[in-house]
């Protein structure tokens, strides 16, 4: 859709000027593990998925079906937990084998808490997925982020449950 | 419509009149106390306005019924039944005969006449009666077009209020707000504007981009609000004489939470620079910015005091989200709440008082105020999430929005306007025709001139 395309040309100039102001901050910069150790990963098998019917290599369905597109947070929370770190990496490396995708990556949080604040909350986790891709080396300039607070849930209902998966990052391709 | 601002200022002689009848005694016994909270609302009879010619007639119905409805929701009047009413309005003419009113034990009784000019003009004269003294309290006459005889409704029902609570009436106004539909994951959002009562409704945005948090201007002939137009989410400010809506200043990044300063020169909002987010403001006439705050720390949500000299907003850069104020140029920022929960969205009373709040505490939402200096806190409402309250331009009642738990099969999840009194009395539903959010009331003395 042009909404969409104006997204991402409308991104890729804000992140730029963002960039010009060198980031002071980083959000539980991970230690970049060791790169054998990511690159082990039995990782989504493209050959494979190229022969079957599965999605398109590179493409979003391929990163939803075969790697795991969204990371979840705690309550009030944007640090990064273990499993969502595990997803992350496997996520860093499918973006390095496809070099040409860039993404946008999407906060989110649960019902419970005020707009404002949760929009702000958003943006916070949407950085902390980015700030973890590019310290394992995904390029900045590959990655944008948005955040839609409480705006967009995943899970509808107001339980733990529902709660939980809408506490998320999603990492989306463009 | 609506004339624009520029025109408004020279249409003067087009105004439509208010003309004063007779003074009103000095010494009116008849008062309501409204700093307790009513547990007795004062007994009124709204008759309906004697019509002296049948282009008068619809209007002398539906301008009482219009009264009644604004002071019954007050929950400080309870309006009485028209069919137990002794004398008719004709018989009124000159002067009611207390004696009728009284047995039905009406305190007080509003009375009025309306009569179409031979200019094309509609005079409604209205007067209140205290029923036991037998005195006139107030009189008024308006000359203006038929068609607005429902903001001369909302006028004298403000004069009703203001004449028996001593406190500036808040009927002649207007909510702006979001208009929800579609599915919660998919919710489609438009800002909407209505007068108080509900009546006008209409749309100003289509639903094509989500939008959030509208709030007047001091004038209320601009909103500021959010808008994910242009992908990343942005102050936007819409004018509503043009319908235009323009994104606010060029800023690197998201901007949020909007409100205007008391005299409409600035936008204060907050801006998320390398993912922080801090207070700045944005001079309309300059287009300069100034940055307020410097933590690392969520800030946001900031709200000016009536007089412009300081800001309240909520940070957790002491852990959890709590309230602060500071003074307007960003200097003592000092934390002002201290109970057990999170507190949200303050908003600062247009009496400057007091700054309403959003709490959560325990899994519960509650709307509360407290004063300035975060002393004499009280919860008004509670439930499963109430956000973002909103003041009547009088300083007198609150409104905010009630969103509803969502049942495991999908149901529930209903979000609504709600107003509540000061004093925690007479919660009501505030109805609009979808399901609502994020209101926010028109500032004291912003009300359009009556354009005949």
């Amino acid at each position: 859709m042009h909404l969409k395309a104006f997204t991402a040309i409308a991104a890729v100039l804000l992140f730029a000027a963002a960039c010009a102001t060198a980031p002071e901050k980083s959000v539980e910069a991970p230690e970049p593990e060791p790169e054998t150790r990511v690159e082990s990963e039995p990782a989504p098998q493209p050959s494979e998925s190229m022969k079957s019917e599965g999605p398109e290599p590179g493409s979003y369905a391929d990163l939803v079906a075969n790697v795991g597109d969204r990371v979840f947070f705690d309550f009030d929370k944007f640090d990064l937990m273990p499993d969502a770190r595990n997803t992350l990496d496997r996520q860093a490396a499918w973006l390095k084998r496809y070099p040409s995708v860039t993404v946008t990556i999407e906060g989110h949080c649960d019902e419970r808490g005020t707009r404002e604040y949760n929009l702000a909350l958003g943006q916070r986790r949407a950085a902390a997925v980015r700030d973890y891709l590019v310290a394992l080396g995904v390029s900045a300039s590959r990655i944008d982020v948005i955040s839609y607070g409480k705006e967009r849930p995943e899970a509808v209902g107001s339980n733990e449950g529902a709660w939980k998966q809408n506490r998320r990052g999603v990492t989306t391709v463009d | 419509m609506r004339a624009p601002a520029i025109l408004k200022r020279v249409i003067g002689p087009f105004v439509a009149s208010a003309v004063v009848l007779a003074a009103a005694p000095a010494s009116a016994v008849l008062k309501i106390d409204i700093t307790q909270g009513v547990v007795d609302p004062l007994p009124i009879a709204v008759s309906v306005f004697h019509a002296t010619d049948e282009g008068g007639r619809k209007a002398a119905r539906d301008i009482a019924d219009v009264v009644t409805g604004n002071l019954e929701r007050s929950g400080l009047f309870r309006p009485l039944d028209r069919r137990a009413f002794i004398q008719t309005p004709e018989a009124m003419k000159v002067q009611p005969r207390f004696a009728d009113w009284r047995v039905i034990d009406a305190q007080a009784l509003a009375t009025g006449a309306t009569t179409m000019l031979e200019d094309g003009r509609l005079r409604v004269e209205f007067r209140l009666w205290d029923v036991f003294a037998g005195q006139q309290m107030a009189g008024l006459a308006y000359f203006t077009a038929p068609s607005n005889w429902r903001r001369i409704a909302h006028l004298i029902s403000d004069a009703i209020y203001q004449r028996l609570t001593g406190e500036a009436g808040y009927f002649d106004t207007r909510i702006v707000y979001v208009a929800e539909t579609g599915p919660q994951t998919a919710r489609i959002k438009r800002l909407a504007i209505m007068d108080q009562d509900g009546a006008h409704n209409r749309y100003l945005t289509d639903g094509q981009y989500l939008v959030l948090t509208p709030r007047f201007s001091p004038t209320s002939q601009e909103i500021t609000y959010l808008s994910y137009r242009q992908g990343t989410p942005r102050v936007f400010i819409y004018n509503i004489d043009t319908g235009q809506q323009e994104v606010l200043g060029d800023f690197p990044g998201m901007t949020f939470a909007p409100r205007f300063s008391p005299d409409g020169n600035k936008v204060i909002m907050s801006f998320i620079k390398d993912d922080n987010s801090d207070i700045y403001t944005m001079d309309l006439r300059t287009r300069q910015i100034a940055r307020l705050t410097r933590s690392s720390a969520i800030d946001t949500s900031p709200s000016y005091s009536p007089d412009g000299s300081r800001i309240t907003f909520n940070s957790d850069r002491g852990g959890t989200q709590q309230l602060y104020v500071m003074n307007v140029d960003g200097s003592n920022a000092h934390r002002i709440s201290f109970a057990r929960g999170r507190y949200a969205t303050p908003v600062w009373s247009p009496r400057g008082d007091l700054i309403a709040f959003t709490k959560f505490v325990q899994g519960r939402f509650f709307i509360g105020v407290m004063r300035p200096d975060g002393s004499g806190e009280r919860l008004l409402t509670e439930s499963f999430l109430d956000e973002g309250p909103t003041w009547a331009p009088n300083g007198r009642v609150l409104m905010f929005f009630r969103q509803r738990p969502t049942r495991r099969d999908g149901s529930g999840g209903e979000t609504r306007l709600y107003s509540v009194d000061l004093t925690g009395h007479n919660e009501r539903r505030v109805v609009t025709p979808t399901q609502a959010s994020d209101p926010a009331w028109s500032p004291p003395g912003s009300a359009p001139p009556l354009l005949r």
